[in-house]
């Protein structure tokens, strides 16, 4: 069992203070193994922040982030999955699932996760997954009205991945679990 | 050398007297055996005997072999402690293996006056010791018994033993002799019940038994050389902690009450430390008081406390008794709300302020630190003492200003801790920087710190905000806030910022950038209020600060801007009314200053957001006013390749939202983006960008925008700038490029194939495929498995289409893949 925490477009301090206090209470160091992070962090100080629950990061470059080495796209292997990562920004329509489809199969991951639009997304595509974590301080987006903050933390086991949803509703965190098995036929091991 | 050498030989002297007392101890012990039975011969002793010989009086005692003994070798154990070559810090080691020997002798004398042995006799022959010293020891131990005993009243016994006691002329000797009588007498002396006067001179012996103690803790430092002086310095803080503990043994006397105290014991200790006259005995002392008694007991004789401290000699450190004094009000008020009324009974703020006040006003030499930490403190007294009293608070903030003023800048590093700690106090306590800005006399505190220290006390400000959470609702606090860290908001006084860490000074911007977050009202004209004064303030940042702070405002106005989308048509007010419109011309003159950075790429990104918020807002000429500004800075000032990248993504996508312009506007601004796409540098970025053009052309939710044709020629160009890439890479190394290209045009034939343009259709996707596979056989291509894997799971895409089968299954048939 693997524990993946996916999140990005914190957008600190542009659009938000910080992360909120119940997320930041929720995130304890060593529990999770990887963190996946779309972007737009934006600055060293929340960089440095994740890290120190995790060493283990990925970080693809949203459009306001300071450090601009950061990847635009990235893959990873996570037990028997295959990971993609970008921001997002660079897929247009921005949050238009057949484009994201389209960056799925270009980058020939199982799981696709992206940003950029600040709204929590998980949608079981042709064999994969791809998500979109939301904005994990509930920052302002020109697409998305109404942000709620959220962060999805994801539980690999061997064919199968959970996935979980936090998401800040009026004061509230709410958890939703989304279950997806891999055929182990999957193309993914090439 | 010198030195080291006294230290050893007075490490030799110690280590024989030690031998000293030991071996005659040794013989002690051996006689303390007790008498087998009672003595019917003793004789009794005449009592002027006091001077006939030891030897000669024991005598007289017979079978008393024991008694003899014991108080031969214990008086000549005693005379070891007649040394004068031991520093009173040795001298104490050998003191308190005497002192513990004396106890077996104590216990002794005991026993024996428990078997008949008449304790007035033993009192009068240890008298007969021949030196004073061990005279008096032995005298202060039978003395002990002798109280106990009840046989004459402690009141006289004691007397006597003080009388004798001020033999001792030498001041080491004598302190630690009067300091063994306290201690062996403790105990014994007055309990409740008793007669104040015992207590009175007991107290009064205790501290001040020998006027020549004075003198000794006090003066002997005044004279000869450094090191001497050095030396007599240490002696003499040695003797204060055994008045110290004479003081402590004094407190522990359980018949002082408070009455007493009142009465009695403080004024008379205070009238001899008055009378002492000498700065470091008397700033010992005071420090004494406060420490050995009870917290109350301080709270009920404030007055009498305070006012002797005007009357010390002016050179004392009265500022750190006073501020100890404080210190421990303070705990004991927070040590129960019980005791809050008895602070207030005695109106303890007043007397405090007002006594503070009074020795800042006398001592005037005191230096800034020493009067700011007084204030500090009676602030965290009146922090702790009275929370709801803010004026009090800014009452002590106002005395520290006036302290300040007509000084500049503090320099001094420990004055400018002190000033931080006093600043500090209030937001500590209240954990709401609200507090903080109803105090007046704070920024006027603050004004005071050097420009560096200002600034990390405005850092410690913000973090208290973020720290609580603390929502600012208004423009008039936002107003006082800034006023607090203008150190954070611009150059003070003209101090170039490139003297500062860079690091340093983003993280201290960046905190500014998140302190906007935390202002808020629900008040659409009190939120545009706060954003003007955020503006008005930042804008005085200059170019360094400008790219940190102006987009948390952009974003802030932002959300201000959807809160009112709508509402345009319901204001009713016309002088103030917060309207977009109104929003959006302050936005574009904020992001402007940007370009004074020069923050090109940051400017395109904010006038972009504004551009799909003013969509949203259905202002038409707005939005097309930030799409030219961005486009004017796209084109004069975005030269990076790679930020022109982004700023293209970023173009198309934003056009591709937009839904508010005419034909005519539309199609000005997608040509331009179309043009900037295919001028970009690298091939594949052109490819991209261009192939990505074709969204602005067919849009899902936008009738109006479904022009099929353009779709086709975006993807034609994209197709022909493929082409070119690879023929250059052909010509560079010697083998085709990537199909990469190829792939991801297919991909876009297939999206607008399955979104119904009629200009795509399956025979062009089919050729395309064909293309894609001839290519990637052909000798001269370089392998790429990331192309290859694309291409498959493209074609796996395709197979999966055709298997799900309705409509979209149908439209997939003619598709060979």
């Amino acid at each position: 069992m693997v524990l993946v925490l996916a999140l990005g477009d914190l957008h600190i301090p542009h659009r938000a203070a910080d992360l909120p206090a119940k997320f930041k209470s929720m995130l304890v160091p060593g529990k999770i193994q990887h963190i996946i992070c779309t972007g737009n962090l934006c600055i060293k100080e929340v960089y440095d922040y994740l890290k120190s629950l995790c060493p283990d990061m990925h970080v693809t470059r949203g459009e306001f982030d300071e450090d601009t080495r950061y990847p635009e796209t990235k893959t990873l292997t996570i037990g028997q999955f295959k990971l993609g990562l970008c921001h997002g920004h660079q897929v247009i329509p921005w949050g238009d699932l057949d484009s994201l489809a389209m960056l799925q199969r270009q980058l020939d991951v199982d799981i696709l996760v992206t940003g950029h639009t600040h709204q929590f997304k998980a949608y079981k595509h042709e064999g994969g997954v791809v998500i979109n974590p939301g904005s994990a301080t509930g920052a302002y987006s020109s697409i998305t009205y109404d942000v709620n903050p959220s962060f999805v933390l994801m539980d690999i086991d061997g064919l199968r991945v959970v996935v979980y949803v936090y998401e800040l509703i009026d004061g509230e965190v709410k958890v939703d679990k989304i279950d997806f098995k891999k055929t182990a036929t999957t193309h993914a091991t090439h | 050398m010198i030195s080291s050498d006294g230290i050893e030989d007075e490490e030799k002297w110690l280590a024989e007297g030690i031998a000293g007392l030991q071996q005659n101890a040794f013989h002690m012990h051996r006689s303390l055996v007790p008498i087998p039975k009672p003595n019917p011969n003793f004789v009794r002793l005449n009592f002027n005997s006091r001077f006939l010989d030891f030897k000669f009086v024991v005598v007289l005692l017979k079978d008393s072999n024991n008694l003899r003994d014991a108080l031969k070798y214990s008086a000549q154990m005693l005379s070891e402690l007649r040394t004068s070559r031991l520093s009173p810090h040795k001298y104490y080691d050998l003191y308190m293996r005497a002192f513990d020997e004396l106890r077996k002798l104590e216990m002794f004398f005991k026993e024996e006056t428990k078997r008949g042995c008449s304790i007035i006799d033993l009192y009068e022959l240890v008298q007969h010791a021949g030196n004073i010293l061990p005279r008096l020891y032995l005298l202060c131990t039978v003395g002990s018994v002798y109280i106990k005993s009840k046989e004459a009243p402690a009141k006289d016994v004691l007397k006597d033993l003080v009388e004798m006691c001020r033999g001792v002329q030498h001041p080491v000797r004598g302190l630690f002799l009067r300091s063994y009588l306290s201690q062996v007498s403790r105990d014994k002396l007055p309990d409740i019940g008793s007669e104040y006067e015992g207590c009175y001179s007991a107290c009064e012996f205790i501290l001040f038994g020998d006027p020549e103690l004075r003198p000794a803790i006090g003066l002997s430092g005044l004279q000869g050389p450094a090191r001497e002086k050095e030396k007599r310095e240490k002696e003499r803080s040695e003797l204060r902690d055994l008045v110290g503990k004479n003081l402590h043994v004094l407190s522990q006397i359980e018949g002082i009450d408070l009455d007493m105290y009142k009465d009695t014991v403080l004024p008379r200790i205070l009238e001899q430390v008055v009378n002492c006259k000498d700065e470091l005995a008397q700033y010992y002392l005071m420090d004494c008081i406060i420490q050995v008694f009870p917290d109350e007991y301080h709270l009920q004789t404030l007055e009498t406390l305070l006012g002797a401290c005007p009357q010390l000699q002016p050179t004392v450190d009265i500022k750190t008794v006073l501020s100890q004094l404080m210190e421990r009000l303070s705990n004991y008020a927070a040590s129960s709300a019980e005791v809050l009324p008895e602070f207030l009974q005695v109106e303890a703020f007043a007397k405090l302020s007002n006594a503070i006040g009074k020795v800042i006003e006398a001592q005037v030499d005191m230096p800034v630190v020493g009067s700011i930490s007084l204030y500090v403190s009676l602030l965290t007294f009146t922090l702790r003492v009275h929370p709801d009293r803010l004026d009090y608070v800014d009452q002590v903030l106002g005395a520290c200003v006036k302290k300040l003023s007509g000084k500049a800048k503090i320099e001094d590093s420990k004055a400018t801790k002190q000033i931080v700690a006093l600043l500090s106090a209030p937001l500590e306590k209240y954990n709401d920087i609200g507090i903080a800005l109803k105090l007046s006399n704070y920024p006027r505190v603050m004004d005071h710190l050097d420009n560096g220290t200002n600034k990390v006390m405005a850092v410690v400000i913000i973090q208290s905000i973020m720290k609580n959470n603390s929502c600012i609702s208004t423009a008039e606090k936002v107003e006082a806030l800034f006023e607090l860290i203008k150190g954070l908001i611009k150059d003070l006084d003209g101090t170039p910022v490139d003297e500062l860490d860079e690091e340093d000074f983003k993280e201290e911007q960046n905190s500014v950038g998140r302190l906007i977050y935390m202002f808020y009202n629900d008040d659409p004209e009190e939120m545009l209020k706060i954003i003007s004064v955020v503006r008005k303030h930042i804008l005085t940042g200059g170019p360094t600060r400008l790219a940190f702070t102006v987009p948390p405002l952009i974003f802030s106005a932002l959300k201000l801007v959807r809160r009112l989308q709508g509402q345009d048509g319901d204001v009713i007010g016309e002088d103030m009314p917060a309207t977009p419109k109104k929003i959006f011309q302050l936005l574009h003159q904020t992001i402007e200053a940007l370009l004074s950075v020069p923050a090109p790429e940051l400017a395109l990104k904010l006038y972009l957001q504004c551009a799909e918020a003013a969509n949203d807002c259905d202002l038409e000429l707005v939005a097309y006013e930030f799409f030219t500004q961005a486009f004017i800075l796209y084109e004069e000032e975005v030269a990076d390749s790679k930020a022109q990248v982004t700023a293209i993504h970023l173009i198309i996508g934003t056009l591709q939202r937009m839904n508010i312009f005419g034909v005519e506007n539309r199609d000005t601004l997608t040509h331009k983006a179309t043009g900037y796409s295919a001028k970009l540098l690298k091939k594949p970025d052109q490819c991209r960008a261009v192939y990505a053009c074709s969204h602005l052309f067919w849009v899902d939710d936008q009738d109006g925008v479904k022009d099929g044709e353009r779709v086709l020629l975006c993807l034609k160009r994209a197709l022909r700038i493929a082409n070119a890439a690879q023929q250059m890479a052909n010509v560079t190394r010697g083998s085709s490029g990537s199909v990469a290209l190829f792939v991801e045009i297919l991909n876009k034939y297939l999206y607008f194939f399955e979104k119904g343009n009629p200009q795509i259709t399956s025979s062009v996707i089919q050729g395309l495929i064909e293309l894609i596979t001839t290519e990637m056989q052909s000798e001269n291509s370089t392998p790429d498995p990331s192309a290859d894997a694309f291409f498959s799971s493209t074609l796996r895409y395709i197979q999966f289409q055709k298997q799900k089968g309705g409509v979209m299954g149908e439209k997939y048939e003619a598709i060979k893949a």
